[in-house]
């Protein structure tokens, strides 16, 4: 049996990482690469760095921590945030990233999607999708956002995602804009709707508050892996102690 | 010198370091001569298997690969690497490999809602062939290693699995004949348990 995953995300500017990390024991608790290597000790599936640098000139940092992560850490990393074309697909792949993840470049040009897949495979190109539930008689149930959730696009989420996959896309990060940040639960019907309508792999993530949050998107929300920040972050759970819960469940998961 | 095979795909720089932390002579390189003259060879990749063949045949690395098999140098394959070692994929339409081993490369269908690619930590169970090598050494039955692919081989000789893996049907997910090593799953991806066999090979 495949595994679920269980995958903590760290979001990183100008190569430190933001949302006060609360590790106790570390050296610099803003190091990405430090951060990772715990992770790594506790056997979290991955790690995704998600890079909140406005400035472009500052994009070398973040290929220099990457390079530095995948140089010390022998786990599946993905980053994803700003990436606007091949040569920066590229450039991140080098550096020793298994996994990019492309959200708004997608949007605006469709085509990446395919030509990246073509050229590097599927394996390595995840489509994040912001998703935002409408309010409302309007047609489509939840709409897609770009520009880390500032600009909404009209687009329908599942007809995106179908869209995607069919282009190459090897898996789905897709987050939950009315969630994310609440801690008060994933939003299972729109994971399960993804999840019951496409053949790639659906990463959920937004909203992981507590252990049966994280259950209940792996078996009631069909997600083959749940994302989390602050709860890992802040140490309400190790990743241990996550996986001891849903093991306690039923949920099959790497020890 | 171990060489790992660079054929411009994917980075090769955590394979390279993975390697280092059991050995301190590991180059990347696409020099025919450095494949030629090396103690040690890893093919490793991830991407599209007609692409991988093309860049193999542009870097003329096809008939260096093939002789230094022949020479009887432990030669690792990872990933597209393995499938890379048989007559022929599916991927693409039908694409001739390096045709080392005999078998096929098969796409996987049907899997009663199973996703694809297959992506993630299942595990692997070692067959009774892995005793008479020592590449699986202390990884126990069961062990949890890192996949992502969409492709499985499907040798022609049973025996050369050492071991298999369940998803939606039970497929080869390593391989050992003679001097020839390798893996489905990523090694240098999966941990103290992956590096553990990259480290039996060296140990070779």
């Amino acid at each position: 049996m495949l595994t679920k995953r269980i995958i903590p995300c760290l979001d990183v500017k100008d190569g430190r990482v933001v949302k006060g990390v609360k590790f106790l024991n570390l050296k610099d608790a803003g190091d990405p690469v430090e951060v990772a290597q715990v992770y790594d000790r506790e056997a979290a599936d991955e790690i995704i760095f998600l890079d909140i640098t406005a400035s472009f000139e500052k994009r070398n940092i973040m290929l220099d921590f990457v390079r530095r992560t995948a140089e010390t850490v022998f786990m599946p990393l993905t980053v994803g945030g700003g990436i606007r074309n091949l040569d920066d697909i590229r450039d991140l792949l080098n550096a020793g990233t298994d996994k990019v993840s492309i959200n708004t470049a997608a949007v605006k040009s469709p085509e990446l999607i395919k030509k990246a897949s073509e050229k590097f495979g599927s394996q390595c190109i995840v489509v994040a999708v912001d998703a935002k539930r409408c309010q409302g008689g309007k047609q489509i149930k939840w709409e897609i956002y770009i520009n880390g959730g500032r600009t909404p696009t009209g687009i329908d989420a599942l007809d995106w995602g179908k869209r995607v996959e069919d282009a190459g896309a090897g898996e789905i990060l897709l987050t939950s804009m009315d969630m994310d940040g609440t801690k008060d639960g994933y939003d299972i019907e729109l994971t399960r709707m993804f999840s019951e309508n496409l053949d790639i792999p659906i990463i959920a993530s937004g909203g992981a508050g507590n252990l049966e949050h994280l259950y209940k998107v792996l078996t009631d929300g069909k997600a083959d892996a749940a994302l989390a920040a602050s709860i890992f972050h802040f140490r309400e759970y190790s990743v241990k102690q996550v996986k001891e819960y849903l093991i306690k469940k039923g949920v099959e998961v790497r020890m | 010198m171990i060489t790992i095979v660079d054929y411009g795909m994917g980075n090769l720089r955590s394979v390279q370091k993975a390697f280092e932390l059991y050995y301190s002579k590991v180059r990347i390189s696409s020099i025919p001569e450095d494949i030629l003259s090396s103690d040690k060879v890893v093919l490793p990749g991830v991407g599209a298997f007609s692409r991988a063949m093309e860049e193999l045949k542009k870097r003329s690395l096809v008939d260096p690969i093939a002789e230094i098999v022949k020479k009887g140098k432990p030669f690792l394959g990872i990933c597209l690497g393995l499938q890379l070692l048989f007559e022929e994929s599916e991927e693409g339409g039908r694409v001739a490999g390096l045709n080392i081993l005999k078998g096929k490369v098969r796409r996987f269908k049907d899997l009663n809602g199973l996703k694809i690619p297959h992506m993630g930590w299942n595990k692997v169970r070692t067959t009774h062939y892995a005793r008479r090598t020592t590449i699986l050494n202390n990884i126990a039955d069961g062990s949890y290693m890192y996949f992502v692919h969409s492709y499985y081989v499907e040798p022609e000789d049973k025996n050369i699995a050492v071991c298999r893996t369940d998803y939606g049907l039970s497929f080869t997910s390593g391989i050992q004949r003679d001097n020839i090593y390798a893996f489905q799953f990523h090694p240098e991806k999966s941990q103290c348990l992956g590096l553990r066999i990259i480290k039996n090979f060296v140990d070779m």
